[in-house]
């Protein structure tokens, strides 16, 4: 059966930074979420996150018109996932956090449905190990705010069926998402590019080359990026870029993905980003 | 820079959200200045200055009037708070 065509809501697991703006977005779109937790406080939080996000994607044009917000369910109770048309899971970037969810996630959702990973760059087929039934698992990696970039990268692992990439396909459609589809490999394409890139940069300010505010300066006005790298890994976080890094440097060895000093000592002076207030830049007035 | 003051407007908010914007751009704006086109805002501190506005002026600020349009130099956001604190129908 067709995802867009199962009645029930979407499941997001995970209200952090992702799980609530992939939340934001299928909200957005019209279809009913239920957001799961294990805290109360996170979910609390969320629910607030939410509200100013949708506003923040009514602003920049990005909702599809003439759709009534869905419903958002919140829970800390894995059985609100039974019916769900589509579970995808936001949890922390670790490996053994996001198997225990999927393998409990699986337990209670029809075996048509799709399981979706956001994973940065945990292979997929690693994650389908555990799984009851491993070509129920698929890769969608919306970037960050996924609510305002309509552009997914999804991941089919070696054991996707077909009828799962055909109802993640249906799914993302309905959230006027477009997709690029690419083989399981740790990374990906975006985080095997990026994230050592973000590493480097936050390097160049730990040696005094320049100041996060000018290498950000450097890579907008000279190279056309957006915001700059640094503003980027305010905004994942830094706690999950040092994470996403730390998976990419366990699976390949390579140095370059191994998290740098800076990013750790920030990590443990509390200074995550755009989510704590404080990362490479200062954010007073955020998102929350 | 221009600087036209119509009779009657003082420009007060102009200046406070000149100065918000001079500390949180650690740059020299002017009150026409279009904020998105030179690339000094991003699509994320445009909500941030949804936020600041309504907190800082309390006022709120929903439906049409939650464009970006709004928000593109710190004339056109000035003129949208007058507009919401006259209660001038705006919405
Ligand atoms: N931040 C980004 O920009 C970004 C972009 C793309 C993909 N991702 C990926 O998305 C996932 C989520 O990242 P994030 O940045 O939102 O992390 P986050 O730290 O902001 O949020 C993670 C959330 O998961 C919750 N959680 C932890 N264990 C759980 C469990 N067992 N059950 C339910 N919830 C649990 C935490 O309470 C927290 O609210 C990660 O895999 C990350 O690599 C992040």
């Amino acid at each position: 059966m067709a995802a867009d065509c199962r009645p029930g809501p979407v499941a997001v697991l995970g209200a952090g930074v992702m799980g609530t703006a992939i939340a934001t977005t299928v909200l957005g779109s019209g279809l009913p979420v239920v957001l799961l937790d294990v805290g109360q406080a996170e979910l609390d939080r969320a629910e607030r996150t939410i509200e100013t996000q949708l506003r923040h994607a009514r602003m920049m044009d990005a909702l599809p018109s003439g759709r009534t917000p869905g419903r958002l369910v919140t829970t800390t109770s894995l059985s609100a996932l039974a019916g769900a048309r589509a579970v995808v899971e936001a949890v922390v970037e670790h490996q053994a956090t996001k198997v225990g969810v999927l393998v409990d996630a699986a337990g209670v959702i029809d075996a048509d449905t799709p399981l979706i990973s956001n994973t940065s760059g945990i292979p997929i087929d690693a994650l389908a190990d555990s799984l009851p039934r491993p070509q129920q698992l698929i890769g969608t990696h919306f970037m960050n705010p996924a609510y305002l970039i309509d552009l997914v990268e999804v991941i089919r692992g070696p054991r996707t069926d077909e009828a799962t990439v055909t109802a993640v396909t249906e799914l993302l459609a309905a959230l006027n998402r477009r997709a690029v589809v690419v083989r399981d490999s740790p990374g990906f394409v975006t985080s095997r590019l990026l994230h050592p890139m973000l590493n480097d940069a936050a390097r160049l300010v730990d040696e005094d080359v320049a100041t996060a505010q000018d290498v950000d300066r450097l890579m907008v006005g000279c190279l056309g990026h957006r915001t700059g790298p640094l503003r980027t890994a305010d905004l994942i976080g830094l706690d999950n870029l040092v994470d996403s890094l730390a998976a990419l440097y366990e699976r390949t060895g390579e140095q370059r993905y191994r998290p740098c000093e800076q990013l750790l000592a920030k990590v443990r002076d509390g200074d995550l980003g755009r989510k704590s207030g404080r990362g490479f830049h200062d954010y007073r007035e955020t998102l929350s | 820079m221009t600087t036209h003051q119509g009779p009657g407007t003082d420009s007060a908010i102009e200046e406070t959200l000149k100065s918000y914007l001079v500390d949180r751009l650690k740059t020299e704006v002017t009150f026409d200045q279009d904020l998105f086109e030179s690339g000094l805002v991003s699509s994320m501190f445009a909500m941030e200055l949804v936020v600041h506005l309504e907190k800082t002026f309390e006022v709120s600020i929903v439906g049409n009037d939650l464009r970006l349009a709004n928000f593109r130099s710190i004339r056109s956001m000035a003129a949208l708070v007058r507009g919401l604190r006259d209660g001038d129908g705006r919405g």
